[in-house]
């Protein structure tokens, strides 16, 4: 997976390589849409570690929660700090500044995860 | 209008309209071994005469006399007022209001509660209110795990000079939630939690500390709060809130304070009533907001720029988070929040300093009388508040006895909690206690001690 690549869940989550060993996670487009404005987004504890699938960080919206879901296994080793003073930057720019947390992973299990062209035709089943 | 909103007519439209033939039919997903037909102990159903006729039966066997019973309901002086405006029909006949909005009396009156709960409590923020102390410390107890990210157990430390109902409330709804509750000892000399135990329990996940505890001894809350901070436990305060009044609040314990404050609201302007409706109070630092449970309401503007009240932080509450909620079970005793919202409205800041100066001194007087009675010891030596432990030379199953025919309850009896606790009974004296009262509690209790062989 080179760091260009961005791949997505069924959930609207999407991630990229960000370094050795590490990935970049956040909500997707569609995901901020939906849930609204964002007012709180409640973090995983600095290497807390996860499964892939595993509700690990809560949006706050002002009028729903919702949970965000590992897209692999591994370590939480950064959370974008400056989504605690303005969350709603998850809106503005959910695939830039707006990103979550990175994952540390060894062996990063990518299997279900769709790419762009795959991700958009699931948007558009979803749209009818 | 009909009392039954659904007339058989009704209800037979909506079943046609769903296709189904009865109301059972609904259930049929519910295994028929999980489905009870009849329960146990439920007599048929009355008509009102029948039912008139056994209430005020029951009601004559009610008995009126001295009651030096606390063990966490209090009895204390409730101006009339409190009563006479609580039960208007503004506030007696609303239940929660499901349109909250639109009750913006009942929401500016609990914003009023949560405001000055959080100030007696020295905290940022407090909820609407919960369904009563017991329960209140079970939430926090999740709470404390739900806010604790340092630590992976679930281990709550329940020091055993904590209210044993409590414990057993908090032991129901959070051990098959996988919650481990660890047992931790008083000394016997001072009732106070043992301090040495504590250190083997570092792992822990929070400390529960109840102040004044259930044999109404004052804890060293500064230094039990510094300990647990310094092995990042969360700390969860258990207090009277009548004594907050006079005591060094929890949200000022140790150099940061405890982090939740939960506890009984009765004692503020809800009458003992035979042991309930009651209500609990939740009080914490603004930090741990959304891991707080209950309803929270909050003061905003609207459109046109007039303040107004709102339910707030409702992403936590089990409408929008279903299963993940912060909690399942807990609901706003609004009108037992009425009463105390004008009970402390009505004494102020310095009403209820000296509410508890008057409850302190009233203690100390009666101390002063019983502990010269021949064989009488009272047991702990620490400062104190609203409680006493008096061990007595005979059985205090019979003292008990004796004097509750003659009038007087003369106190809990802690052997039944508290098995090494032989013949000692926990006294409570509060504000509303005469010199009169204590006078015939000693001399009744002296002629127990001559008549009990």
């Amino acid at each position: 997976m080179s760091e260009e690549i961005i791949l997505y869940t069924k959930d609207h989550e999407w991630i990229k390589k960000k370094g050795d060993q590490s990935y970049m996670v956040g909500i997707t487009e569609h995901a901020q849409d939906a849930l609204g404005e964002l007012v709180f987004v409640d973090f995983p504890a600095i290497n807390a570690e996860f499964s892939k699938g595993d509700a690990f960080i809560v949006v706050e919206s002002v009028k729903a929660a919702s949970d965000v879901y590992s897209p692999i296994s591994g370590t939480v080793i950064e959370i974008n700090d400056a989504l605690n003073s303005n969350p709603s930057m998850v809106n503005s720019d959910p695939q830039g500044d707006g990103w979550l947390c990175i994952i540390q992973s060894e062996n990063a299990d990518m299997s279900g995860l769709m790419n762009e062209a795959e991700y958009k035709s699931l948007l558009e089943t979803l749209d009818h | 209008m009909s009392f039954i909103p659904h007339t058989k007519e009704d209800i037979a439209t909506m079943l046609a309209e769903i296709g189904i033939s009865d109301i059972e039919a609904l259930y049929d997903e519910i295994p028929d071994e999980f489905k009870i037909g009849t329960l146990e102990g439920i007599p048929s159903a009355a008509n009102e005469m029948e039912v008139v006729r056994e209430i005020t039966a029951l009601a004559a066997k009610d008995k009126f006399g001295l009651n030096f019973i606390g063990a966490g309901a209090y009895e204390h002086f409730i101006p009339s007022v409190v009563w006479e405006l609580t039960t208007r029909g503004e506030f007696y006949t609303a239940y929660t209001p499901y349109q909250a909005e639109a009750s913006q009396g009942t929401l500016q009156l609990i914003y009023e509660y949560q405001s000055m709960m959080s100030n007696l409590m020295a905290h940022d923020i407090s909820n609407a209110s919960l369904y009563d102390g017991a329960s209140a410390l079970a939430e926090a107890i999740l709470m404390a795990i739900r806010v604790n990210r340092t630590k992976d157990s679930k281990k709550i430390i329940m020091p055993r000079n904590l209210h044993p109902s409590y414990k057993a409330v908090a032991e129901s709804i959070t051990t098959k939630q996988g919650v481990e509750l660890i047992d931790i000892e008083f000394n016997p000399a001072d009732g106070l939690i043992n301090t040495q135990d504590l250190d083997s329990h570092s792992d822990a996940t929070a400390l529960v500390i109840q102040n004044p505890n259930f044999f109404g001894s004052l804890e060293n809350v500064d230094g039990l709060t510094d300990w647990a901070h310094s092995q990042n436990i969360i700390v969860i305060a258990v207090v009277n809130p009548i004594a907050m009044a006079l005591l060094k609040p929890p949200g000022i314990w140790g150099e940061r304070g405890a982090d939740i404050a939960c506890g009984e609201g009765q004692p503020l302007g809800v009458p003992l009533s035979s042991g309930g409706p009651y209500y609990g109070f939740m009080t914490t630092r603004g930090e741990f907001s959304r891991q707080l449970p209950g309803r929270i309401v909050g003061k905003t503007l609207d459109s046109n720029g007039n303040e107004g009240f709102v339910l707030t932080l409702q992403a936590r509450e089990q409408h929008i988070r279903r299963s993940k909620a912060t909690s399942n079970i807990c609901t706003n005793q609004g009108l037992m929040v009425t009463a105390s919202t004008m009970y402390m409205s009505l004494y102020g800041e310095q009403g209820l300093v000296d509410v508890a100066k008057s409850c302190h001194s009233k203690l100390n007087e009666f101390i002063t009388a019983i502990k010269n009675l021949k064989g009488i010891e009272v047991l702990f030596d620490s400062e104190r508040f609203h409680e006493v432990a008096i061990c007595m030379p005979k059985s205090s199953k019979k003292i008990i006895e004796y004097m509750e025919s003659h009038g007087i309850s003369p106190g809990l009896d802690l052997s039944l909690y508290f098995p090494e606790l032989e013949n000692t009974v926990l006294a409570c004296v509060t504000e509303v206690k005469t010199t009169e009262d204590i006078q015939a509690y000693v001399s009744l209790l002296e002629e127990a001690l001559e008549v009990i062989e």
